[in-house]
């Protein structure tokens, strides 16, 4: 098997290819403004660097967000459409999920990236069974709301976390998702698949025009 | 050697064959638009749209946020219709072009990612292109070889541009476009003052049959004087929105029966009369004996019949593709790919970025 893992939903583009036995390839940029340039290129390297050949891929597991809507889709509809041509099933993995798969303590904690807009997109982890498993959220809230949710000083992983530490209780350890992990984590079983549809968790930002104005 | 000499004549093919007869799938998203094309050179097989109008109406106009949302949930299935439709495997495709620009960044983006996924898993490269230039080039679908140089009036409710097309593949020349609103802006925002439906451009062509045309004498913006030798080619339609806006509202002031169907000619004639004098205009002054006119405003009945008077008059051919094909779809941008595999042009990079407000002297990116 060949497993071709990215996610776009933070300021980290990142991709990495998983052999069933270890990651063989990954590829990590962050930069919130070129997920569409940089996404393309870091697949092209991750097959290269493999030394595979794209129609080796067996299946795609992409980050489905939450996380601002147009980097998002950029890995969304990549995974989509590759899939599609390449002929192969495409799984969809919560990005916080992904993001708390990379630590093995505390217990408990909960995992917030930046929602742009002075909010956080959170949820909430607990670990049994060798694994995170989400309790609450995903959700978008103020992080001054997140904090009184979450009580008793709870740890936060996470670029929103460190962003509002001063309300938040930050935990230090990675502030974006990282495709090896999410990889390794969807070979094991450990992380639960989703259909690959994006967790908005908002409506579109818009306003029904009200009556006629005059033109003076 | 360059990229050019390498390849010139002809692009590559299936198998590395040389070919002018390309196979190519073009991907348009630029506004609320998800158009996946397919063309055999200058033959078209599929032209697959779905189109999210239905979901901007009650705002008026279109929400780049649920256009966006809307090209990702259409992209595969259009892609799939559009092979369907052609009969044409994904893998027998000899190259992918998609709209880099310019248009709304967010839409944008959900089809080059698309045209990039398809680039990788298919191996074929990649064409970045000019929605304008596609435009253009989309005429030779219909009608055969583009006859270079012409004039191309492009009007629609994103751009209002006049163009000067000496080699479609090799670069076009901006003569002039508007100042403030889109031509179709202004049909849409006059039809709503009128009490019609987003879009408004069909509505007020209907309408504008059985209204007189020189009901209003609504003012013609950049036609005269001092504006002639700034703007000569450059339209602006914003005071003429505002002047019908202004008439409608005195006549509601004195408790009078708003005429539509007269506004809505009046309206009309005064745009269709700007953008073909300025059109024909173009033509004399270059020595250009061909007009294009594209674009979704295109479409309009009384500008096709007065381009087509003026022309004639002028001793200029004029070329309207068919509707369908004025408005944004995949295969004006699948059409464009052609061209540029078949001259031999160099393909766009894999971090290909879009282009919100590309020149439309850039045809590939
Ligand atoms: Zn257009």
């Amino acid at each position: 098997m060949l497993l071709l893992a990215f996610d776009t939903a933070t300021p980290a583009v990142t991709a990495a290819l998983h052999d069933g036995e270890r990651v063989v390839a990954a590829a990590t940029s962050v930069d919130a403004r070129r997920h569409g340039e940089l996404l393309a290129p870091a697949i092209a390297t991750v097959l290269r660097d493999a030394g595979a050949d794209r129609r080796d891929v067996t299946a795609i597991a992409v980050g489905v967000g939450p996380g601002p809507f147009t980097g998002l889709r950029v890995g969304l509809v990549t995974a989509r459409t590759l899939a599609a041509a390449l002929g192969v099933p495409v799984h969809g993995v919560c990005t916080l999920d992904a993001i708390a798969a990379a630590v093995s303590e505390p217990v408990e904690l909960a995992v917030a990236t930046d929602a742009r807009r002075k909010e956080v997109y959170w949820a909430r982890y607990r670990r049994h069974d060798a694994s995170y498993h989400r309790v609450q959220g995903p959700a978008v809230s103020r992080p001054e709301d997140l904090a009184r949710e979450l009580t008793a000083a709870l740890p936060v992983l996470g670029r929103g976390a460190l962003l509002y530490a001063d309300v938040l209780t930050h935990q230090p350890g990675p502030l974006d998702p990282d495709a090896a992990v999410l990889a390794e984590a969807v070979v094991r079983g450990e992380i639960e698949l989703l259909a690959a549809e994006p967790l908005y968790l908002r409506r579109p930002d818009v306003s029904v025009p009200g009556p006629r104005k005059p033109a003076l | 050697m360059s990229r050019r000499e390498v390849l010139a004549p002809g692009g590559f093919g299936n198998n590395g064959a040389v070919t002018d007869e390309p196979l190519v799938l073009g991907i348009e998203t630029s506004c609320d638009e998800t158009g996946v094309g397919i063309v055999r050179g200058k033959t078209l097989l599929a032209d697959a749209i779905a189109s999210s109008v239905d979901e901007h109406v009650r705002f008026g106009g279109v929400v780049p946020e649920v256009a966006s949302r809307a090209h990702l949930e259409a992209m595969v299935p259009t892609v799939e219709r559009a092979c369907a439709e052609a009969g044409v495997r994904l893998a027998d495709v000899d190259a992918i072009a998609v709209t880099s620009g310019p248009g709304l960044t967010g839409a944008l983006l959900v089809g080059v990612a698309a045209a990039k996924a398809l680039t990788l898993a298919l191996d074929r490269p990649l064409y970045g292109v000019n929605h304008l230039a596609a435009h253009v080039a989309v005429d030779q679908l219909e009608h055969g070889p583009l006859p270079q140089p012409c004039v191309a009036l492009l009007v629609s409710g994103g751009h209002s541009s006049l163009l000067l097309v000496e080699d479609v593949s090799a670069g076009v020349h901006a003569l002039g476009s508007t100042i403030d609103d889109a031509a179709g802006e202004a049909f849409d925002k006059v039809a709503r003052l009128l009490g019609f439906p987003f879009p408004g451009g069909p509505h007020i062509d209907d309408s504008a049959r059985s209204g007189d045309r020189a009901y209003v004498d609504f003012p013609r913006g950049l036609t005269s004087g001092r504006d002639m030798q700034r703007h000569r080619f450059d339209f602006s339609f914003s005071g003429l929105k505002t002047a019908v806006a202004r008439w409608v509202e005195a006549r509601e002031r004195d408790g009078e029966p708003v005429p539509v169907a007269d506004v809505a000619a009046s309206f009309q004639e005064a745009v269709c009369d700007i953008l073909t004098r300025k059109a024909i205009d173009a033509c004399r002054t270059r020595g250009v004996e061909h007009l294009l006119i594209g674009g979704g405003v295109a479409a309009n009945s009384r500008l096709r019949a007065l381009a087509e008077d003026r022309a004639a008059t002028a001793g200029i051919a004029v070329r309207v593709p068919r509707p369908e094909l004025c408005t944004d779809n995949g295969a004006m941008v699948a059409a464009l790919g052609a061209e540029l595999v078949a001259r031999g042009r160099a393909p766009s990079e894999l971090d290909l970025a879009v282009n919100s407000s590309m020149s439309v002297t850039t045809v590939v990116a």
